[in-house]
């Protein structure tokens, strides 16, 4: 019973950052503390795709000195490394029109970045 | 044998070529101007090149497979691989290459025309770089057999997306587009990550076709499909989710925007593809067609009205496309909604389809143009409010007689290429429901009613003062406009040929979702 809610307390996890990541960009109204939201979103979803990956007694195929028994397709860490590249990505252009938009507008407050509309 | 090679192996040039011409341009833009716009010009043909010619060899010869990695790329289970395919497919059948023709022609008609219009802007090597990769990622959706690959793409064309947006800082609101729909991608993305997660945590399968061959539609699964389809329908510019496109589409350079619209309809094709082929028989075909259907209604009728008391010409364009987009669902959401009836599947469902995928590729030509020609006159004119433009048929007549065919056409006015694929949305959809058949002709109406008006804004009237240096566009605009004209013009006065050879095919592959899936696992 203990081993099979250890192994379902990463999916608490994922669901209490994907609360909190969205709680976050909900009620901030700065562009910076948003990005953070979306961050924290960004790390619940890895780590769900992670802990999909976890096969119990299982071992990774590196064939060096191995120990007998199963091994795991490693293709949801491949993804993982992936989607943390594209994360990193995204911050990182997000962050710079935050800049971008603070010089130009003097505020990174969202409810006074509003030129656009209709 | 250079012929067979490059014939073998179309389908990671069709990747390779963009992205080889986006990240060599930093390069080749210290060497100087000429030097770059030839490095433009040679990309943009390459990449079009390539993509129709694997869209004829598909049309000529069935679904293309390439495997990446593989000793024999075009053989989807290889002896390694264990009966499943580990590997990334790439599964490019007569939809797929729909999409393809679509962005190859588009691609390269804005490539040519950015050539002049961006032309007094600075910083091009990162401009051009940034739409390759656009390019790139849209070709990516649209070809992949792999849902994990489907999520890359995606954000390699939102973020080449974004970054366009936001390319012309305009003190700051194209910035502030740029980040809303960075931020909305990004968020949409996550959620289609996430259903990926759900469904490799089920299956232990990213490839397309044989997820769909394992999918049993456990309570999981329901909420991957809310989690992919949502997205999507964002992407696609929907109503209730449009309310990203008006200002992306306003602030974006006028090439990117008509691109914009091709990697939205990218979009459309991967909701298509999961409700299709991923879940295929497994949904009830009444629930998610009359979802499709009330998406369609919504955006064609909400996207038509924000757009007639606009005063930005491309906000107003920005609305129209919101409400084309509605045609397109509406056309398929039919042929979803009768899918499991074959008797009215034959008499009415493949013809609304067919109507639907036709407009997809008329929409992105005769939009296209439309923007191009919105960024024509603000290219010469500087402005692109209706109020204070007019009387620019003097001096632009060819942007004229370009924006006369692109008005027409998504009037559905014939013989222009938009009637042609309405045509086949009304009839098929009036013995669905005459109803929405109706509601879908007054809507065009009332887009003849708004393009008269900006016509007549824009073009018409006395010669003003304050427009007395306004000429012609340069050529390589005109040149730009004229090859999507020429689409509009010949979809409309000939459509049997189009819809025969490259819309039946699609429509069919659609529909065959077991064939799809036969393709990768050899019909099991």
């Amino acid at each position: 019973m203990t081993s099979r809610l250890l192994l379902a307390l990463p999916y608490f996890t994922v669901v209490v950052l994907i609360v909190l990541g969205l709680a976050v960009m909900l009620s901030k109204r700065n562009v910076v503390k948003i990005l953070m939201g979306l961050s924290l979103m960004e790390s619940a979803v890895n780590l769900f795709l992670v802990a999909t990956g976890y096969r119990h007694d299982s071992v990774a195929p590196i064939f060096t000195n191995v120990p007998a028994g199963p091994m795991a397709l490693p293709t949801v860490q491949a993804l993982t490394l992936t989607s943390i590249v594209i994360g990193v990505a995204t911050s990182a252009m997000m962050l710079s029109f935050a800049m971008v938009i603070y010089k130009k507008y003097g505020t990174t407050d969202i409810q006074k970045i509003k030129k656009l509309k209709g | 044998m250079m012929d067979t090679f490059v014939m073998r192996h179309l389908p990671a040039l069709l990747i390779a070529v963009p992205l080889f011409a986006a990240f060599l341009m930093p390069i080749v833009g210290g060497a100087g101007r000429v030097v770059r716009n030839a490095w433009v010009v040679l990309g943009a043909l390459a990449t079009s090149a390539v993509g129709l010619a694997l869209a004829w060899k598909v049309l000529a010869t069935g679904t293309v497979l390439y495997v990446f990695g593989a000793a024999a790329p075009h053989v989807p289970l290889p002896m390694d691989s264990g009966g499943i395919p580990i590997r990334i497919v790439f599964q490019i059948d007569a939809l797929s290459a729909l999409m393809v023709v679509i962005a190859s022609l588009s691609s390269l008609g804005i490539t040519i025309y950015s050539l002049a219009a961006e032309s007094r802007q600075s910083g091009l090597e990162t401009f051009y770089a940034m739409l390759f990769l656009l390019i790139a990622g849209v070709l990516g959706m649209v070809s992949t057999g792999d849902l994990f690959n489907f999520f890359v793409f995606l954000e390699i064309s939102s973020l080449a997306g974004a970054a366009l947006v936001a390319y012309r800082v305009d003190n700051g609101v194209a910035v502030e587009a740029g980040l809303k729909y960075a931020l909305l991608s990004t968020l949409g993305a996550l959620a289609v990550l996430t259903a990926i997660g759900i469904l490799i945590g089920q299956y232990n399968a990213l490839n397309l076709a044989t997820l769909a061959s394992r999918l049993q539609f456990t309570t999981l699964d329901k909420l991957a499909l809310v989690l992919l389809a949502v997205p999507l329908a964002m992407k696609c510019g929907a109503v209730p989710m449009h309310f990203w496109t008006p200002d992306s589409y306003t602030t974006a350079p006028s090439s990117v925007t008509a691109f914009l619209v091709v990697s939205s309809q990218a979009s459309l094709y991967g909701l298509f593809r999961i409700l299709f082929t991923l879940y295929g028989p497994l949904l009830s075909w009444a629930t998610f067609g009359w979802f499709l259907i009330v998406l369609g209604v919504l955006s064609m009728f909400v996207g038509v009205t924000m757009a007639i008391p606009q005063k930005d010409v491309k906000r107003l364009m920005a609305y129209h496309a919101v409400s084309q987009t509605g045609y397109m669902l509406l056309g398929v959401g039919v042929g979803l909604a009768v899918l499991g009836n074959p008797d009215a599947l034959a008499k009415y469902g493949r013809t609304a389809m067919a109507g639907g995928l036709f407009h997809i590729i008329n929409h992105a030509m005769y939009k296209g143009l439309l923007f191009l020609t919105a960024g024509a006159v603000f290219y010469r004119a500087g402005t692109r409010n209706l109020n204070k433009l007019g009387g620019l048929g003097h001096d632009m007549p060819w942007t004229m007689v370009c924006f006369m065919i692109g008005a027409l056409a998504i009037a559905g006015v014939p013989p222009f290429n938009g009637f042609a694929s309405k045509l086949l949305i009304y009839e098929s959809v009036f013995r669905f429901s005459p109803f929405l058949s109706i509601i879908a002709m007054i809507v065009s109406i009332l887009t003849l009613a708004s393009f008269v008006k900006v016509f007549h804004s824009m073009f018409l009237g006395p010669r003003r003062a304050e427009f007395a240096a306004v000429r012609e566009v340069p050529a390589p605009m005109l040149a730009g406009m004229a090859l999507l004209a020429v689409f509009v013009v010949a979809a409309g006065l000939a459509p049997q040929p189009f819809v025969d050879r490259l819309i039946q095919p699609a429509v069919e592959a659609l529909v065959d979702r077991a064939g799809y899936i036969a393709a990768i696992l050899g019909g099991i």
